[in-house]
Parts: C-alpha cells; sequence; structure tokens
C-alpha cells in the first residue's frame, strides 16, 4: 500500500489535530461571549460601561422593569427603588438599588444582569451599573447603588417592556474584603 | 478467549512466535486480537456493573415510595450507570471489535502503533476504578447526572468530581489514542488492492467514528479541565458568581456529547451491514450511498447539539436552526434503514443469531429514530425534555442500537474468535429474553414520559405505577438474560462444533480467507484485494 | 329499548377506562391554545411517524416471510439504483418539510413577547419554588406537603401524592400571565405539562415564558432538570381561579402578611409554638434532617441530641437564621416569618426527646433581627 504519509507522520498530525481540538474547546468561550452579545443569548449585557451615543427616538416608549434576586447564601437586603420606569429609546435613564448587609462580618457581593426577553438584551446598553465592579459592606452597612443605561432605538418593535435582573452572589470566599474601610 | 491462541493447527503457517505464556502475555500484548478480546472482556464486565446499577434503580422504580436506596444514592446510580455504559460498556465493546476484524478485514498483521494500541487498553481499568472507587468515599460518587450540568457538578459536587474528572480525562485519552490507532491502519495497512472503495462498511464506519472521536474527546477534555479549574483555581468559566455562565457548560458539553451518540452507533451500523448481507446472500445493497450517508451523519452530528438545550432559553432563531438541522438527520438515516431492508429484499435469508440480533436493530433503531424526529420539533420536544420519554428513545437507539449491534458482531466473528460455533438454540434464547426484556423495560418508559413523569427522579406519582412496574420487571428480564450470553460465550470457547473458515455461506470478506479460530498472526503477507 | 341501557353501559366504562389515568399513555392536550397546538402536533408528527413505520416495516416483515431460504428463494443479485436512492432521499425530505411548517409556526406562537396582565417571578431553590407577584409584594415559597411517612411507605399514598404543595401558585383565569424564572442555586425547570410550559431556571439569568389559562382548575407539574437529592420532591401547583376568586385570594394574601406581623407580636405558649412547629418543621427541615431528627448523616446531622438544638438557645437560633456557609443548611432567616423560625427553633429543642423546655418567642426572632441590623 503506497501510503502518502508514513504512520509517523499520520500520528503527528493527528495528534495535531487532537490539540487543535483542545483548543478548540477553551476557545468555545470567548466564541460563545461574541454570539451571546450579538445574539442576546441569556439575556447577558455589556460587562464595561458603553460610551456611545444613540439617536433618541420620541416616537416610542417602552417599559422597563426590575428585578433582584439573592442567590440562595446570600444574606443581604437587596432590591430596586421602584419596580419599573418607562423610557424614551436613546435617552439615558436611571434607576438605583439598596443593598444592605445585615451579618455581623464585613462581606464582598457580585451582581450579575440578565435581561429578557434575550433578544432584547443585545440593545440594551448600560453606561454605568455597580455590576461592573464587587461591592463591599461592612456589618450593617447599607448602599445605593444606581445603573444608568440607554435602550437602542433599534430596539424590535414588538418588544414594549423589558426586564433588568440581577442575581447577588456572595463572593467574600473568593475576594475577601479589605479590612480598611477605606470607600 | 483462550482459544483464539491455540495455534498449533498452523504452525509453520508463518514465521512468528505464538504468545508468551501467563499474565505477563496480557500486560505486555501488542498482538490486536490479544488486546481486542482483553477490550471486549473489559466492556462485557463493565456492562455487567453498569447493569447492576440499572436493575438499583429499576429496583427502587419498581413501586412508589422510597423502598430500597434513598435519593442520595440513586442519583449516583443514574450517573454512574450512564457514564459506565457509555464510556466504558459501549465504546470499550467497539474499539475491541475494531482491534479484532479491521487488521483482518483490511488484510493487515495488525495494528499501525501496536505498543500505544496495548496502553491505551490498560488506562481503561485505571479510569473505570478511579471512578468505581468514588462510590467508596463519605460524600459519595458523581450524583450529577452522566451529563454533569455545571454548577451542579462543580459548585455543589461532592469531592469526588476531582477523581472523576480524572477519571474522564484517562478514558478519553484511551479513546483519542485508540482513534488514532484505527485512522493509521486504515490509511496505511489496507492490503494491496483494497481501495477505500472496497473496504467493507465496518471499517468505513469506524473510520468515520475514528474522526469523530479525534474531533470531540478533546473537546470533552477540555470541558472538564475547565470545571476542574474553576472547582480548584478559582476561575470562573461556569460560575455565574465571577461572570461565567453555566449554559456555556451545556453548549461545550453538548458540542462533544451529540457526535458521541453517533460514536456509540456508527460502528454498528457497519457491523449490521455486514451481517444482514450475509444472511440473506446478497450484496449489500447502496454500498456508496451507505458511506456518504454515514459521512453526512457525521457531519451533521457537529451542528445540531443545542437540540439538547431547548428549554435553556434559546432565542427564536437559534431554536428553528436547530430543530431543521436536527431533523435534517433523518435523511441520511433513512437512506440507511431504506438500503437494510432493500437488501433483505428478494433475498434468500435464514435467521441465525446474528440476523436475529441485526434484524432487531434495524426495526427497533427505527422506533428510537421516530422518537429522535419527534423530540427534533422543538415546540414539542418542550412537553418531551427530561421526561421518561427522553430517557425511552435514547435506551431504543443505545440497547437495540449499540448493544443488539455488538451482539450480533460477537455472535457473527465468534467462531472466527474461537474456532469453534456457538450454541445456537441458547443464542436464539438469549436473544429472545433480550428482545422481550428490552421492549417491556423501555417501551411503556415512552408512555410516562408522555403522561408527564420526569426523568432521574427516585420516587413518583401513583398515576406512573402500572407503567413503572411493567418496567422494572422488563428491565430485570434483559438484566438477568445477559448471564446466559456470558454463559453461551465461555461455552463456545471451551468447546463445540468445529468452525469453518467461513462458517456463514452467504459472509463476504477477507476476515473469513484465514482459518477459525483466527492464528495469532495473520496476513503477514498481504493478501491480493482484486 | 335494550340498546339505551347497553349503549350508556358502554359509554360509562369507556369513561371509566379514561379516568383510570394509571394507563396514560399519551400527552395530554392541556389547558391552554399553546398547549393545544403542541398536542396537535405531537399528534402530527406520531402519526407520519406510524405511516412511515407501516410502510417500512410492511416491507421488511413481507420480505422476511417470502425471502426465506427455507421457502426455497433463490437471492436476487441487485445491488443499487441510483433512480431509487434519488427517490428516498428526496422523499423524506419533503415529508420533513410538510412538519417544519406547523413546528414553525406554533414556536413562533411561544416566541410571543406581547404585554402580560401579570408578571411573576419564579425562582428556584434546593428543593422548593418562590412566587414572586411583581409590583404587588406579595411573595412565598412553595414546599412539596407530601408527609415524609407516605414517601416511606408508613402511610397511604393520596391521589396527588409527590404533586401537591402547602402554598400553590395562583393565577387568574383568561389573562396573559408571564413568567420570569431564574434559580438562586442550581439549575431547575419549571415545568407544567397543561400549561405546555416548560423552562429552565438558570442561577444568574432570567427566564421569560408565559402563559394564558381559560378554565379555572389546578393544573400540576414537577421540576424537570436534576437538581440534587430532593430533585423528585419540588413539585409546581398552579392554581388558576376567576379573575374575582384571584382578586380576593391577592387581597387575603396581602391581608395575612399584615397579619403575619401582627403574629409576632402576641404572646405564644409553649404548646402553640410546637404545633406550630411540628408543621413548619415538616414542610421545611425534615427533607434533610428527618421527620425523626435523625438525619442523615454525615451529610445532614442528626438534631436529636446534637449540640446546637441541645446548647444555648443563641446559637440554635444563629444557625437556622444564617444558616452554615458551605453545607446545604440554608439561611432560613430570609425564607421563613420570625413565627415560624421561632416556631421550629421551639420543636427541636422540644421534640424527639429534646426536653429542654425552654421556647424561643416571634418576638425574640425580632429582636436577634434588629440586633442584627
Amino acid at each position: 500500500m503506497a501510503a502518502s504519509l508514513t504512520t509517523r507522520q499520520l500520528t503527528v498530525r493527528l495528534v495535531g489535530v487532537v490539540l487543535a481540538m483542545f483548543a478548540f474547546g477553551f476557545a468555545l468561550v470567548p466564541i460563545y461571549d461574541v454570539m451571546c452579545q450579538a445574539f442576546g443569548i441569556n439575556g447577558k449585557t455589556n460587562t464595561s460601561a458603553y460610551q456611545g451615543a444613540l439617536k433618541v427616538d420620541e416616537t416610542r416608549q417602552v417599559k422597563v422593569q426590575f428585578v433582584a434576586t439573592n442567590a440562595a447564601d446570600m444574606v443581604w437586603e437587596f432590591q430596586p427603588v421602584g419596580d419599573q420606569v418607562v423610557v424614551t429609546p436613546g435617552r439615558v435613564s436611571e434607576m438605583r438599588f439598596i443593598a444592605r448587609n445585615p451579618s455581623d462580618k464585613p462581606m464582598t457581593a457580585q451582581a450579575i444582569p440578565s435581561v429578557s426577553p434575550s433578544k432584547a438584551a443585545a440593545y440594551f446598553q448600560k453606561t454605568e451599573c455597580f455590576c461592573f465592579t464587587q461591592q463591599v459592606l461592612q456589618p450593617g452597612e447599607s448602599i445605593e447603588m444606581p445603573v444608568r443605561f440607554i435602550v437602542d432605538p433599534e430596539l424590535p418593535a414588538d418588544v414594549h417592556r423589558l426586564t433588568l435582573g440581577y442575581t447577588l452572589f456572595d463572593i467574600t470566599a473568593r475576594m475577601p474584603p479589605v479590612p480598611v474601610a477605606g470607600r | 478467549m483462550s482459544a483464539a491462541i491455540d495455534s498449533h493447527a498452523h504452525a509453520g503457517h508463518d514465521h512468528h512466535h505464538g504468545p508468551a505464556k501467563g499474565l505477563m502475555r496480557w500486560v505486555l500484548t501488542t498482538n490486536h486480537k490479544d488486546i481486542g478480546s482483553m477490550y471486549l472482556w473489559f466492556s462485557f464486565i463493565m456492562f455487567l456493573v453498569g447493569g447492576s446499577m440499572a436493575m438499583v434503580i429499576r429496583a427502587e422504580l419498581f413501586q412508589p415510595g422510597l423502598q430500597i436506596v434513598q435519593p442520595e444514592f440513586f442519583n449516583q446510580m443514574t450517573t454512574m450507570h450512564g457514564l459506565i455504559m457509555v464510556f466504558g460498556a459501549v465504546m470499550p465493546a467497539f474499539v475491541g471489535l475494531a482491534n479484532w476484524m479491521i487488521p483482518l478485514m483490511i488484510g493487515a498483521p495488525d495494528m499501525a502503533l501496536p505498543r500505544m494500541n496495548n496502553f491505551s487498553f490498560w488506562l481503561l481499568p485505571a479510569a473505570f476504578g478511579i471512578l468505581l472507587s468514588t462510590l467508596f468515599t463519605e460524600a459519595g460518587g458523581p450524583n450529577f447526572g452522566w451529563t454533569f450540568y455545571a454548577p451542579l457538578s462543580t459548585t455543589y459536587a461532592p469531592e469526588s468530581v476531582t477523581f472523576f474528572i480524572f477519571g474522564v480525562h484517562l478514558m478519553g485519552v484511551s479513546s483519542i489514542m485508540g482513534a488514532i490507532n484505527v485512522i493509521a491502519t486504515i490509511l496505511n495497512l489496507r492490503a494491496p488492492g483494497m481501495t477505500l472503495m472496497k473496504m467493507p462498511l465496518f471499517v468505513w464506519t469506524w473510520l468515520i467514528t475514528a474522526f469523530l472521536l479525534i474531533a470531540v474527546m478533546p473537546v470533552l477534555a477540555g470541558c472538564v479541565t475547565m470545571m476542574l479549574m474553576d472547582i480548584h483555581f478559582g476561575t470562573s468559566f461556569f460560575n455565574a458568581a465571577g461572570g461565567g455562565d453555566p449554559v456555556l457548560f451545556q453548549h461545550v458539553f453538548w458540542f462533544f456529547g451529540h457526535p458521541e451518540v453517533y460514536i456509540m452507533i456508527l460502528p454498528a451500523f457497519g457491523a449490521v451491514s455486514a451481517i444482514i448481507p450475509a444472511f440473506a446472500r446478497k450484496p449489500l445493497f447502496g454500498y456508496t450511498s451507505m458511506v456518504y450517508a454515514t459521512a453526512s451523519i457525521a457531519f451533521l452530528s457537529f451542528i445540531v447539539w443545542a437540540h439538547h438545550m431547548f428549554t435553556v432559553g434559546i432565542p427564536l432563531t437559534g431554536e428553528l436552526f436547530f430543530m431543521y438541522a436536527t431533523m435534517l438527520i433523518a435523511v441520511p438515516t433513512g437512506v440507511k434503514v431504506f438500503n437494510w431492508v432493500t437488501t433483505m429484499w428478494r433475498g434468500s435469508m435464514t435467521f441465525e443469531t446474528p440476523m436475529l440480533f441485526a434484524v432487531a436493530f434495524v426495526i427497533l433503531f427505527t422506533i428510537g429514530g421516530f422518537s429522535g424526529l419527534m423530540l427534533a420539533i422543538a415546540p414539542a420536544d418542550f412537553q418531551y425534555h427530561d421526561t421518561y420519554f427522553v430517557v425511552a428513545h435514547f435506551h431504543y437507539v443505545l440497547v437495540p442500537g449499540a448493544i443488539f449491534g455488538i451482539f450480533a458482531s460477537a455472535y457473527f466473528w465468534l467462531p472466527k474468535w474461537t474456532g469453534h460455533m456457538y450454541d445456537e438454540t441458547l443464542g436464539k434464547t438469549h436473544f429472545w429474553m433480550s428482545f422481550i426484556g428490552m421492549n417491556l423495560a423501555f417501551f411503556p418508559m415512552h408512555f410516562v414520559g408522555l403522561a408527564g413523569m420526569p426523568r432521574r427522579i427516585p420516587d413518583y406519582n401513583l398515576q406512573f405505577a402500572d407503567f413503572n412496574m411493567i418496567s422494572s420487571m422488563g428491565a430485570f428480564m434483559f438484566g438477568a438474560t445477559q448471564l446466559l450470553f456470558l454463559f453461551i460465550v465461555i461455552k463456545c470457547i471451551r468447546g463445540g462444533k468445529k468452525a469453518e473458515a467461513k462458517p456463514w455461506d452467504g459472509a463476504e470478506g477477507l476476515e473469513w480467507s484465514v482459518p477459525s479460530p483466527a492464528p495469532y498472526h495473520t496476513f503477514s503477507t498481504p493478501p491480493e484485494v482484486k | 329499548m335494550l340498546r339505551r341501557p347497553v349503549l350508556a353501559g358502554l359509554l360509562l366504562a369507556c369513561a371509566s377506562f379514561t379516568v383510570q389515568a394509571e394507563w396514560a399513555v399519551n400527552m395530554r392536550p392541556g389547558v391552554t391554545d399553546i398547549s393545544q397546538s403542541v398536542f396537535d402536533l405531537h399528534m402530527i408528527i406520531f402519526w407520519i411517524c406510524v405511516a412511515i413505520g407501516v410502510v417500512v416495516f410492511g416491507v421488511m416483515f413481507w420480505s422476511m416471510l417470502i425471502h426465506r431460504r427455507s421457502s426455497g428463494q433463490q437471492p436476487a443479485h441487485f445491488h443499487e439504483s441510483t433512480s431509487v436512492e434519488v427517490l428516498w432521499t428526496v422523499l423524506p425530505l419533503v415529508i420533513l418539510l410538510a412538519m417544519a411548517v406547523p413546528a414553525t409556526k406554533t414556536l413562533i406562537e411561544i416566541y410571543d413577547t406581547s404585554e402580560a396582565d401579570l408578571d411573576i417571578q419564579i425562582t428556584g431553590y434546593q428543593w422548593k419554588w418562590q412566587y414572586k407577584y411583581l409590583g404587588e409584594d406579595v411573595a412565598f415559597f412553595s414546599n412539596l406537603s407530601t408527609p415524609s411517612t407516605q414517601i416511606h411507605n408508613q402511610d397511604d399514598k393520596g391521589e396527588h401524592y409527590l404533586l401537591e404543595v402547602d402554598e400553590p401558585l395562583v393565577i387568574p383565569a383568561g389573562k396573559k400571565v408571564r413568567f420570569l424564572i431564574t434559580a438562586a442555586d442550581v439549575i431547575h425547570a419549571w415545568w407544567v405539562p397543561d400549561l405546555a410550559v416548560k423552562k429552565d431556571a438558570i442561577p444568574g439569568f432570567i427566564n421569560e415564558s408565559w402563559t394564558k389559562v381559560d378554565k379555572p382548575g389546578i393544573y400540576r407539574g414537577q421540576c424537570a432538570e436534576l437538581c440534587g437529592k430532593d430533585h423528585g420532591f419540588m413539585p409546581i401547583v398552579v392554581d388558576v381561579k376567576t379573575p374575582e376568586d384571584y382578586a380576593a385570594w391577592l387581597a387575603e394574601k396581602k391581608a395575612a402578611a399584615a397579619a403575619q406581623r401582627e403574629l409576632t407580636s402576641k404572646n405564644w405558649t409553649l404548646d402553640e409554638l410546637m404545633a406550630r412547629g411540628e408543621k413548619a418543621y415538616q414542610s421545611n427541615c425534615a427533607a434533610c434532617h428527618q421527620a425523626s431528627g435523625e438525619g442523615m448523616p454525615p451529610v445532614f446531622p442528626a438534631l436529636k441530641g446534637s449540640a446546637i438544638a441541645t446548647g444555648p438557645i443563641d446559637g440554635h437560633l444563629d444557625i437556622v437564621f444564617n444558616g452554615k456557609p458551605g453545607t446545604a443548611m440554608a439561611a432560613y432567616g430570609k425564607q421563613l416569618s420570625e413565627v415560624d423560625i421561632a416556631a421550629i427553633i421551639t420543636y427541636e429543642r422540644n421534640a424527639w426527646g429534646n426536653a429542654l423546655g425552654d421556647m424561643l418567642t416571634p418576638q425574640d426572632v425580632v429582636k436577634y433581627k434588629q440586633a442584627q441590623e
């Protein structure tokens, strides 16, 4: 059999394919993030401040609803100041959330945003959000945290209402709060 | 399978030495037949181990209420049953068949990489030793389902998850090495004149399977490595709290998982494509289209993975894409079924045990294909997803698909391996008991699934009681019957009617040109294929 | 004249057969437009599969009966035919196309994002559901209410065994209700077959689904994604009420919340707390610590004779209120009312031979809460 490659060459190439596919497994992570941003899978939104400006669309109004959830072992009190706001696409709006640490230990928390319906997520731009950073609260301390956002006027016409949900996770174990209250 | 190496009758057939003596023969062997036998025995042991776990599951589900095991242990049983059957029973059995038959079918003296062959086998006992040992740890073994979705398998997992990850790595490395070996053997060691389009379909389907393996096993390895990093090194691939995403896990897992499904069925397609023509005494209908259909199935398997995730909240366009792509798989699969039926048409059929298993394979696999098509319809899947309907579906494609394919192959080639004919009456008994038991066990699962019973639950509402009891009885019957198979194989190794070089008058292929049992070394001089 | 009773008898027999839910073999058409279209779709696909099956298996069985060597058949030699192969590639494609059309239509209906009348947030926990009526200040947990004696076969099982909860989700009939589904720990899935709603509840992310039920009634479902030990024990019950009844229920619910606040200022006796505590313990604690208080060591420690349940009452309150990080013990301070916490702790200190005789009042819990603030 006149093989075009020797067995050694063939094996080396196949091992190369294996390594490439192993790397591809990890490459799926950024690929997935790009897909999420593009198609709003999982209601993911931007993770750093949006810098652009958008044209204001006065002809339409969109309801934005706010939801706060605590992860299972999170003891903070966490809720939005109001249930919803009506916004004009293209214009910056603001909503505040209140968090309080009722425990007797300083704690670190991370809020994770999610937008529903997911197809609206790509049109929801946060210009400022407490979810961009971690929050540290001393025992008994409370904090008011703003989120500023713009709804893109390109938002599909059949979406009249979108929901911004935050889930608050306790990440004290991973990021212990610095003992100095330097904030 | 000691008889397999009983090579006196062929002294002088070649100039190689026979096998070494004693235990070290098996530890150090590089002979494809020895390694094939070890793979087959290992997979059969795992089949019994995983099967006993299924018996525990069915015993608990025999009646409503908690009787035999607690929910924690029940979850460990479902998880281990899945993992062992997929990675320990079905995949090694096919590698064993490949080891034994591919060199014989293509006229090669051995596998292309014999020492690696030895290593890839011996990794398996280590991998499954580690995996099974976790059951004896204090917090128990893996309990998060064989699909091990994060965060149940990361943040909320028992400590033994690290052992599980290591075990998956080892079995992954083993499979990858096995696949590389198969590809190298098929591409480089074919006898002169054996062009690609003259290869038996079993060789073709294994070649395609091997490419699937090297494409997706590394992705699984990456997936469990990410889990390991999340658990021990503070990364957040799948942890929402750190900016990761549990749904990403499912995408990565099913990118591996869906091709994996075909890895477990394509070699069986190949085996059945050898067996049906042999007993219909008529050439396989549409050989070329069979090859292309296999290749299309393999290709499509890479673009349908999200049909396992219709309920996670995929955008409409995504659901539509994955629904259409999944439905498309029905086309090449249908072509295969039509080809098999047409092969039987106007043949001159006899129904020895291999043929019985092969015919049951075609019928029952088609039923599994129908439920698969139903599951592909996204809106209907919202009702089927994660119910017993799904359990019924995948057991219909895996038990009569993969397992019956393996049984059919075993009966078909046992004469070649052992030099003796198996006991036909016992073989037929094994078939009918398996057939009835399997249908009793899995058919009612369609009903309870449609009626609303979720999968992976240790206890259920009374409305599901009757069908569950029938399922359990069928499962006990199927399970017990497999001990008969063990008996048949041992009996066949120890004696029986002498097998001719070609015991089946309608069979085709190079493997029948060597004596039975196949000598320890075959095709040291390549045969000429016209 | 005889025919009438015979017919009636037959009908009766049929009816009694259909109520024999034990032998249900098919999907339920459900009670919403969506569930009906899903059911229709399911039946269309099913019958198409049956038709294909009859043809394929028919040919196959015919062949197996006739083309046998034992009946003297000589094998034919044909082994390919391009036209036949093209035919059976194209024909399935056409059939698939016919299936795809209604499937796509139904899917688009399901993905409707038009405005809803009512929004409810559903959060999955290990192993219970929380329902939050957005904008109404009503929120509660829904736990399995089947007694563990039934699960462990000490009592006869009821009709709704494992499909009953202490507090069902209540929604109004004829209104579009939107569900925002998420989870607090692992992935769960909220599924009610009669509504054809199944959506994964994923920690950190919000999923959306909706339903509009016209017929008042009680509809039952279960968690559909493996979520740990008690995955099989977190049912869903949806109680669809007429809009009037719903309004009354909502008002009552709000009043109950106010009453709950008042309850905490009442003077409780040990017996009252024990009685309430036993009930609250059964629905919140017994899944892990067991009705007998013996737990399932080593994962779920026993309370009977335990250092905490027989030690200082402050420590006991602390662990129930804040949970124990790194274990399955959750912080119940957030989930239960002051009365229930006081009752459970009192019960645990005085049941199964833990005869401490002391009690914790709801007022103590309120004080503890304030001290933490």
